[in-house]
């Protein structure tokens, strides 16, 4: 019989920012199952915002997760709007619109740079990083808050952008477009990163639809699921661009629908740039009546979910958020099972998991006695030396 | 609001299940069933009906605990809501994991928060409360007060 080993990747470690937990079993390098711990750091927030008014919940929403700051208010102001009934003035779509795609670019190109890391090529986490950081920029332009922009109200918008922002907004898609497609292209040209990629992590068509996984997980299993375009919010039927699906399902497709997906936010947020009509930013409503609705926007990992319940108060009466994480993280048992331990970093990395969204650890222990033997970095040793031998085996 | 043709194919598919069909905006429809339908009335709405499932919403509501389970049709832009209440104080009802596995951490979560046993839930166990939180209390139920850390 094999020997079989316990893995623990976390609560702690010291590449990722908050906690989790993996438990790997391992027979040999084989992963034979495993198990998910989250909640070391679970802050409260749908419990908090019953004590917030409707216009402070924004604000607290948009710090569950600082990548996806637009995403979260977004989704729960739809869903109150859903409530009263208030028509959104389309300046404040086109708004809308231009935040929330900078976010998704400029969260693409934070975890391409990282699954780089991962595998051993630096150079990607440098170049991505690099040119990630004027978008951050821009951002801080037009919202003055490179996260937490603290942009979107019930009923419009709060701050507009003049000439000159949407100028250099325009200017700044027309830079990063370069290396944005420089990048895929590496990616998509090199050999070593087809033989590294292609393969690992494969999560099947019915297992991304059993566990109901969102977002551009979801999307690399072919499944052609986008809110964007299957329930249009903001400007998204206003602009064109195309939905990016993959059918295999390994950590290569994700990587490739987040580097397509990557371009064609570049051109929606250039052509809302240039198309935004004239307008109000914001509509007036006058109360808040008793009923319930349901919000979802794509954040850049994927849907996130808000539900909403009004008693006619000040107060929310139930606010419940369904972050993307949630449903992707879960998907590891489908993918890493039977995985070769050097590959399990990637396919965890693979999904983009987001503390924020669920809080979550993992770490190798040697089962008869008890001592790690693994850590995190270990794992991220072993992914770099696994790139680096199928590189020296492709040149030599 | 007009009834749209998925609230109509809705009220057809669920028959004498679905006690009461709203749809309060556009892209909201709202099922109300009895607890114990619910595991037949969400296989047939998410694999029948081929939605896909989005998560549970648990309330803590004067007459019990309501829990909502959220659908999202994407092709008819529409997520539709199966509505239920089981009673307090001990809420109770079947799990739908066994069809759904996704249903499997917030149906854990529901149970942590608000108390409610899935009955046959694969895996029972706490996913959010700590292992050394006392039993028998649940944040998320209206007459949980957060102690105030300055106090």
């Amino acid at each position: 019989m094999s020997h079989r080993t316990l893995i623990p990747i976390g609560p702690y470690h010291p590449l990722q920012e908050e906690a989790e937990f993996f438990q790997l079993y391992v027979e040999g390098e084989t992963v034979v199952d495993m198990d998910v711990r989250i909640s070391y750091n679970h802050r409260g927030i749908e419990k908090l915002c019953e004590s917030k008014t409707f216009d402070q919940v924004p604000f607290a929403v948009e710090r569950v997760c600082g990548i996806c700051s637009a995403s979260h208010p977004l989704a729960y102001v739809q869903a109150v709007e859903a409530i009263v009934g208030v028509p959104v003035p389309e300046r404040a779509l086109y708004l809308r619109t231009i935040v929330n795609e900078l976010e998704r670019i400029h969260s693409h190109m934070l975890w391409l740079g990282l699954a780089g890391h991962f595998i051993g090529y630096n150079t990607v986490f440098m170049w991505a990083w690099r040119y990630r950081e004027p978008i951050l920029d821009l951002l801080e332009l037009v919202t003055g808050s490179r996260i937490n922009y603290a942009n979107v109200k019930v009923g419009g918008v709060r701050m507009d952008m003049n000439k000159e922002q949407l100028a250099a907004v325009q200017k700044g898609m027309d830079e990063v477009k370069g290396p944005v497609e420089m990048l895929t292209k590496a990616v998509l040209d090199d050999p070593v990163l087809h033989v590294r990629l292609k393969g690992v992590g494969v999560l099947s068509k019915d297992d991304a639809r059993n566990y109901a996984c969102a977002g551009p997980t979801a999307r690399g299993s072919g499944i052609p699921f986008d809110v964007r375009r299957h329930d249009p919010y903001a400007a998204y039927d206003r602009v064109d661009w195309d939905v990016i699906v993959r059918e295999e399902g390994d950590v290569f497709a994700k990587a490739v629908v987040r580097c397509l997906e990557t371009l064609e936010s570049i051109k929606m947020v250039k052509q809302a740039a240039q198309e935004i009509p004239d307008g109000p930013i914001d509509a007036e409503y006058r109360e808040i009546p008793e009923g319930e609705a349901c919000g979802h926007v794509e954040a850049p990992r994927g849907e996130t979910f808000h539900y909403v319940r009004s008693d006619g108060s000040s107060y929310p009466y139930r606010h419940k958020i369904r972050a993307p994480s949630y449903v992707n993280v879960p998907s590891f048992k489908a993918t890493c099972i039977g995985q070769s331990i050097t590959d399990v970093c990637l396919t965890l990395a693979a999904v983009d998991p987001c503390y924020s969204c669920t809080e979550r650890m993992a770490v190798v222990v040697d089962a008869a006695s008890r001592k790690k033997i693994l850590n995190f970095e270990d794992l991220v040793r072993l992914s770099q030396e696994k790139t680096r031998k199928l590189l020296r085996d492709f040149k030599g | 609001m007009s009834e749209t043709e998925l609230a109509r194919e809705l009220k057809t598919t669920l028959g004498a299940t679905a006690l009461e069909i709203r749809q309060p905006s556009r892209n909201n429809i709202f099922v109300t069933v009895r607890p114990e339908d619910v595991p037949a009335a969400a296989q047939t709405v998410w694999d029948g009906m081929k939605s896909r499932f989005a998560i549970v919403t648990g309330i803590d509501v004067p007459g019990g605990i309501e829990l909502l389970y959220h659908f999202v049709f994407d092709d008819k832009h529409t997520i539709v809501t199966l509505k239920t209440l089981v009673a307090k104080p001990f809420p109770e009802i079947e799990s739908i994991t066994p069809v759904i596995p996704a249903a499997e951490w917030i149906e854990r979560e529901v149970h942590d928060l608000l108390g409610v046993t899935f009955r046959h839930h694969p895996r029972p166990e706490r996913l959010i409360l700590a292992d050394d939180w006392p039993e028998g209390v649940y944040p998320l139920r209206k007459e949980f007060k957060p102690k105030d850390p300055n106090e």
